[in-house]
């Protein structure tokens, strides 16, 4: 596992992707960062984090879109798959890779919450809980589109793919407010990503928010290791 | 070794492996032979336990690939028909990450410096692997099936695209493997099966349509003996007496030359001898004979035969 996580990383920074994800994840929590707290004289940096979500769901399709379709189209798995690595390693190496690069992205917002300091004392308990709301929600999306490169040979494919999702769980609060079945609505109540992330950015801790992340994250790694279980039987 | 029974690949109803079954014995080089389609790559697929097997099983020394495959690929070394190359890596970055994949408990520098020395590729630690020629890409992907010396080596098609001094190399490389590892090697040329096995497995359409020493594979699947003449006189009076000859089994016109003459070819059956049959026959019809050459049926005619023969139609897909 380790071997594969050193090299997913040592592959991101190799090429341009670590670059062009930081450059772009640090413009617009910069300048979101900008608006709500220094335009609006303002030491919350809850609106910071709640306006990045929309940024995280694009970003996270581009980490994570070559992790498996581009192993498949190079015939690289051969390598990966015919060696003494199981397959639970082989993704958990892949999914850590993206998830350590998508946390040094996130760090900046650590970075902030010390600038503030200097005007104002934070609410440490906000901020804290705000980035582990951040990396929670960054894992189970990781995790979505780990699942969605294992589907396809194309990364374009797999990151256009992982965007639509992306905006259908942005969108997802307009999608059931014109849902008038009850049930239904309730239940895409029960899968909403950004009411789960919510709490965090009100700096509330709870379980239920805790493990919804991390099932959905779990849950989807587990569909990757079957899905590539599958082609070989395939 | 290396213990595969009954395997059988099927997708969808075609079966790309038909119930094969070999053992390879340590320190055997076997060639694997077919045309394209025929199942090779699919064979040493799940040999490898790239892809499953349908049915039947694969044992790796004693480890079955399927109960204990972290054991048994720990024991194979695997180069596939394309190098599972990353290409923004360089040569020793990509030997490393190979190294570490693989779990191998050698002495990390030495042994790649070693394995690397032996593909000759020292002096290339530093190149992207993107930039380099197919003949040491391929050394590369070679490089990489060596990691850790593994027992058993299986190398899919390793000479196709080099140029003829690299071919002689990597066949080379393989002889002298062989003298520590069971190797198991795929190609379609059936010389340089024949000049590096020990034994080979002839495979067409999923089935082994033959399985011989490589010096016996001659004696025990020619059936026939064949006989080149150049004939002055009509071809068809000559083509219609030699056939009246006994133990004649097919007479073909290649091709006619200048001055009524053409080139024949007789097949007769095996442990006969038809030559003074075929010189009193022309003598009879009054066709002189000018050329008469005798000579076995060649291992390249013979591969053709046994994969139209017992494998039926062969067609171009790779499986």
């Amino acid at each position: 596992m380790t071997a594969i996580l050193k090299r997913e990383l040592s592959s991101y920074f190799r090429s341009a992707t670590a670059y062009v994800v930081m450059g772009v994840y640090f413009f617009f929590s910069g300048l979101f960062f900008y608006l709500y707290c220094f335009r609006a004289n303002s030491t919350n940096l809850s609106y910071v984090y709640a306006n990045m979500f929309y940024i995280i769901m694009f970003i996270i399709p581009i980490i994570a879109m070559k992790t498996f379709s581009e192993e498949k189209r190079q015939k690289t798995d051969q390598a990966l798959l015919t060696s003494p690595t199981s397959l639970t390693e082989i993704v958990l190496g892949k999914f850590l890779g993206a998830f350590i690069l998508y946390s040094i992205c996130c760090s900046i917002f650590l970075l902030y919450a010390v600038v503030i300091s200097f005007f104002a004392q934070p609410q440490w308990s906000v901020v804290l809980c705000t980035f582990l709301g951040i990396l929670l929600l960054g894992g189970s999306f990781i995790a979505i589109n780990v699942f969605i490169s294992a589907l396809t040979e194309s990364m374009i494919v797999a990151a256009v793919a992982g965007m639509a999702i992306g905006l259908i769980i942005d969108m997802m609060t307009y999608f059931i407010s014109m849902i008038s079945i009850t049930w239904i609505a309730d239940l895409l109540g029960k899968i909403n990503f950004i009411n789960y992330y919510q709490n965090f950015t009100y700096g509330v801790l709870s379980i239920v928010d805790v493990v919804f992340f991390l099932s959905v994250t779990a849950m989807f790694l587990f569909f990757t290791v079957r899905i590539l279980e599958k082609r070989r039987w395939s | 070794m290396v213990e595969v029974q009954n395997l059988t690949k099927r997708y969808g109803n075609i079966k790309a492996v038909d119930n094969i079954s070999f053992s390879v014995e340590p320190g055997v080089i076997l060639g694997f032979l077919g045309p394209n389609g025929a199942g090779k790559s699919t064979t040493m697929n799940i040999i490898t336990g790239y892809i499953s097997s349908t049915s039947g099983t694969v044992t790796i020394d004693g480890c079955d690939i399927l109960d204990n495959p972290k054991q048994a690929k720990a024991k194979i070394g695997y180069l596939p028909e394309i190098p599972p190359l990353y290409i923004d890596m360089t040569v020793r970055k990509y030997l490393e990450f190979m190294f570490d994949l693989k779990r191998v408990k050698l002495p990390k520098d030495k042994h790649i410096a070693e394995v690397m020395r032996l593909v000759h590729i020292t002096g290339m630690e530093g190149r992207l692997i993107k930039n380099l020629s197919k003949g040491y890409k391929q050394r590369v992907g070679f490089a990489q099936a060596l990691l850790g010396n593994p027992p058993v080596l299986i190398l899919d098609e390793p000479t196709v695209g080099l140029d003829p001094k690299q071919i002689i190399e990597i066949r080379n490389l393989i002889r002298s493997l062989g003298k520590k590892h069971t190797v198991i090697f795929s190609s379609h040329v059936l010389s340089e099966v024949s000049e590096i096995c020990d034994r080979v497995i002839v495979i067409a359409k999923g089935k082994i349509v033959a399985d011989a020493k490589t010096d016996e594979l001659a004696a025990t699947l020619s059936n026939n003996l064949k006989l080149s003449l150049i004939i002055e006189g009509a071809s068809s009076a000559v083509i219609a007496e030699l056939k009246k000859i006994p133990n004649v089994k097919s007479v073909k016109k290649l091709r006619e030359f200048s001055g009524n003459s053409a080139k024949y070819t007789v097949d007769y059956q095996k442990d006969t001898d038809i030559r003074r049959d075929v010189f009193n026959a022309m003598s009879r019809i009054e066709c002189p004979i000018l050329e008469m050459q005798s000579g076995n049926e060649s291992l390249e005619e013979m591969f053709l035969r046994l994969t139209k023969e017992k494998g039926g139609k062969s067609d171009d897909s790779n499986s």
